[in-house]
């Protein structure tokens, strides 16, 4: 062990017994949107001396490592056909593999070579881990690496399947696992049972490929699952699947809205702001603003300011109230992941071609990105967050940084 | 021969309590709860009572091992994880623990073909974690092994002998060496470089249409109109009956009859557009005569990017209304009884509206196969054209390949 990780170790100890403990327990963290107020400090710096630990992955995948309490969990596919599936679980102090559970995957495995069977992040609500992988399966264990029950939805469904692959990410809220099958044929959306994998509700969706995550809004007092397609967003109460607004305007089927509250800024026509609720009425629209359309990457809220990425690799800030553009800035793009924030305010991205960036939007600099890192490897996986940590995976890693 | 020693295995049976395999029938313990995995079900049915039996198993440690993966065989595809992940955490925990695992017996379960290739799979991958020279050093047996992963790796340590001989200008080893190991070859991947190697480094001859069992001639019949997508569900005359002397009304009411195709596609690829030119919200029909010397068990392997259904025997097998999201060879693996004699397959395929470069194709391809990826070749197979030679109208002059 060197000096800089034994160092590391103490700093996290001191830390651990001031902070409390945030877990980041599904795509994009908190609300399923990228910032997570309650994660205070993340690292300033990304390098060689912020590198916690890199542990090898045994296959490949682009879904974002959560985590719950001390240990970091995330999937992979391996094989030929990438048809076995992992799900893995590591120790979030020291990098070291914890367990491992496999799988054969039950459906089609089939993908576009640039994404690949572990896309979709897991979830969890802090006692059990929820996988989903591009073959449709999903698997439920504890975090021991107890197998607690195991879908195959395409045995139960078997048209529903995208041939490029399916991406979109669990979510859960009311004690219920959301996820979107959505795709060309057989086309779903469902509310599993968090205990046994059952179904509480299942809906059919618009019959068209859709990558998009649900996002989490908050309506009063009320939880909504907003799932986003080509037709606009339909908002869900999320233990029934009951309809509580439709936004039919359409929006984009691969970057995700970024829920704040009670207000959704989704992809749509360019960028647009929403504010929903629960009494079946169309959604306010706030504002739209065609030139900030995102590309890859979904859309992220901070405080009073929205902050998109487009193709181009070009980082926008518009306010929050009216959509207006603040300042923009060319990134090392492009970019497939999204960018994560924590309390600090301090932005996140990675590039396809592994450069992590940390952009730091208070800069009075032109150029706001701080600090970054060329990983070496293809990123195409949004990070997540941790008091004091970021994790990055590849194909073939899993990373922590830590300050 | 036993690679990893029976001696050794003795020892670890008197010092675990290793109950041999032979006495799983009779295991009080394990049984009921292994057949509580076993009835899992459809939309998550029976996922509690499954839970708590994996949980018992699982405390049985090193001795349940070889049960549960005995119990594997005519398990569904939910039931194989569910016992896979059972025999991994026992692994996972008793080696952290220190404790042994009777190697000898997992040899042996490996070693009897009879068993679930899947968990025959698993117990490979399990004899590497114990001793990666030991298991290696049974990879030559498997070049005729039922299991695909398996046999895949006995291929790959001919291929790469092969390269080494054709590196050493050993040409008649080469050739020898990469033929042995086309015959075994399931893997597509594998069989692609084999053939790459033989026809450009030795020259030689390859059929691949007849290897991977691909089916290269059909009679072809197009344009019904599939306008607004409508067509995928509309059931034109070829799906009520086969008549090859018919004439229809065809899209835009003009009139269409059945046309002979052939092939010469490596990969077996019935392409419409070739006799009928690039057309777009159409729908288009194959039928082709597959007679088997026997009833028995096959698949129907699909590779389509077009919407499509198919038929064996008048019976809908299966359709999908997905358009040009990507096709491969076994894009879709369908489990069919085959009668024997004479067998009719009819594919349909749908073209849909999209106007992009990438929306152009209106093909697929289908093979017939057993579980392993074998091609069952039809007792009426005619031999692969000619590649200059793609289509030829029923009756009339041979078509260029466009």
């Amino acid at each position: 062990m060197n000096l800089s990780y034994l160092s590391f170790g103490l700093l996290a100890l001191t830390v651990s017994v001031s902070v409390v403990k945030a877990d980041w327990l599904n795509f994009r963290g908190p609300q399923g949107s990228g910032y997570a107020a309650t994660i205070a400090n993340t690292p300033v710096e990304v390098g060689e001396e912020q590198l916690a630990w890199k542990a090898p992955l045994p296959g490949r995948g682009l879904g974002s490592a959560i985590l719950v309490e001390e240990k970091v969990f995330i999937t992979a596919a391996s094989g030929p056909d990438q048809q076995q599936l992992h799900i893995l679980c590591f120790n979030a102090a020291d990098g070291a593999p914890l367990w491992e559970r496999r799988f054969w995957a039950t459906g089609r495995t089939m993908t576009n070579n640039k994404t690949c069977v572990a896309a979709p992040t897991p979830a969890s609500d802090g006692e059990r881990i929820y996988a989903l992988y591009s073959s449709n399966d999903l698997i439920c264990v504890d975090l021991e690496g107890n197998l607690k029950w195991m879908r195959g939805l395409t045995l139960d469904y078997p048209n529903a399947s995208n041939s490029l692959g399916m991406a979109s990410s669990l979510i859960i809220s009311e004690n219920t696992l959301i996820a979107q099958i959505e795709n060309d044929s057989e086309s779903f959306a469902a509310g599993f049972d968090l205990a046994d994998g059952t179904n509480k509700w299942k809906m059919d969706r618009p019959k068209a490929a859709n990558w998009t995550s649900p996002t989490l809004l908050q309506i009063g007092d009320e939880e909504v699952v907003a799932l986003q397609s080509s037709k606009g967003i339909l908002g869900l109460l999320p233990a029934t699947g009951s309809s509580v607004f439709n936004y039919e305007k359409g929006a984009a089927t691969i970057p995700s809205g970024a829920a704040s509250g009670d207000q959704l800024f989704a992809p749509s026509n360019g960028l647009t702001a929403i504010t929903a609720t629960t009494n079946g009425d169309a959604p306010t629209e706030l504002w739209n603003e065609s030139a900030q359309r995102p590309g890859t990457a979904s859309p992220i809220v901070i405080g009073d300011k929205v902050y998109t990425i487009n193709t181009a690799g070009v980082l926008s800030c518009a306010d929050r109230k009216t959509g207006e553009r603040l300042w923009r800035g060319r990134l090392k793009g492009p970019f497939s992941a999204s960018p994560v924030a924590g309390g600090n305010g301090l932005i996140y991205v990675v590039s396809e071609t592994g450069v992590l960036q940390v952009i730091d939007p208070s800069s009075e600099e032109e150029n706001k990105v701080t600090s970054e890192y060329e990983l070496g490897e293809t990123i195409l996986g949004t990070p997540s967050l941790d008091d004091g940590a970021i994790y990055v995976r590849s194909d073939g890693h899993l990373w922590k940084f830590g300050s | 021969m036993k690679h990893f020693g029976t001696l050794f295995a003795f020892a670890l049976l008197v010092s675990t309590g290793f109950v041999p395999s032979s006495t799983h029938g009779e295991n009080a313990t394990l049984n009921p709860l292994l057949a509580t995995l076993k009835e899992v079900g459809p939309e998550g049915e029976g996922n509690a009572e499954a839970a708590a039996a994996w949980e018992k198993i699982t405390e049985e440690g090193a001795p349940a091992i070889i049960p549960i993966l005995e119990a594997m065989s005519g398990s569904g595809p939910l039931t194989r994880n569910w016992m896979r992940s059972a025999v991994e955490a026992i692994f996972e925990k008793e080696t952290n623990a220190g404790t042994a695992i009777d190697a000898a017996a997992l040899e042996n379960f490996f070693s009897n073909r009879e068993h679930d290739a899947r968990a025959r799979d698993l117990a490979y991958d399990l004899l590497t974690k114990l001793n990666a020279d030991e298991a290696a050093a049974l990879i030559p047996s498997m070049l005729d092994d039922p299991s695909p992963p398996l046999r895949r790796l006995a291929v790959g340590q001919l291929i790469t002998r092969g390269k080494s001989e054709l590196a050493a200008e050993k040409k008649d080893a080469s050739f020898a060496t990469l033929n042995e190991a086309l015959s075994a070859a399931r893997d597509i991947k594998q069989i692609n470089e084999i053939a790459k190697l033989l026809r450009e480094k030795l020259e030689q001859k390859v059929d691949l249409p007849k290897h991977f069992g691909f089916l290269s001639h059909w009679h072809l019949i197009a344009p019904f109109d599939n306008t607004g997508k409508e067509g995928f569900d509309t059931a034109f005359p070829p799906e009520k009956e086969i008549d090859l002397d018919a004439t229809y009304e065809g899209k835009d009411s003009k009139e269409v009859t059945w046309q002979e195709y052939a092939t010469a596609d490596d990969y077996g690829m019935v392409n419409f557009n070739t006799p009928f030119s690039p057309l777009k919200e159409v729908t288009g029909y194959a039928y082709t005569d597959y007679e088997s010397d026997e009833e028995r068990d096959a698949e129907l392997r699909l590779g389509c990017k077009n919407a499509w259904k198919i038929w064996l025997n008048g019976e809908l097998i299966f359709g999908r209304d997905e358009y040009h999201r990507g096709a491969r060879i076994d894009q879709y693996i369908l489990p069919v009884k085959l009668k024997k004699g004479s067998n009719a397959l009819l594919v349909k395929a749908c073209q849909n509206e999209q106007e992009q470069t990438w929306t152009v194709e209106w093909q697929f391809q289908l093979r017939i196969c057993d579980s392993t990826g074998t091609a069952i070749l039809a007792t009426n197979r005619k031999p692969t054209p000619e590649p200059e030679v793609k289509a030829r109208r029923r009756g009339g002059a041979a078509e260029e390949k466009k």
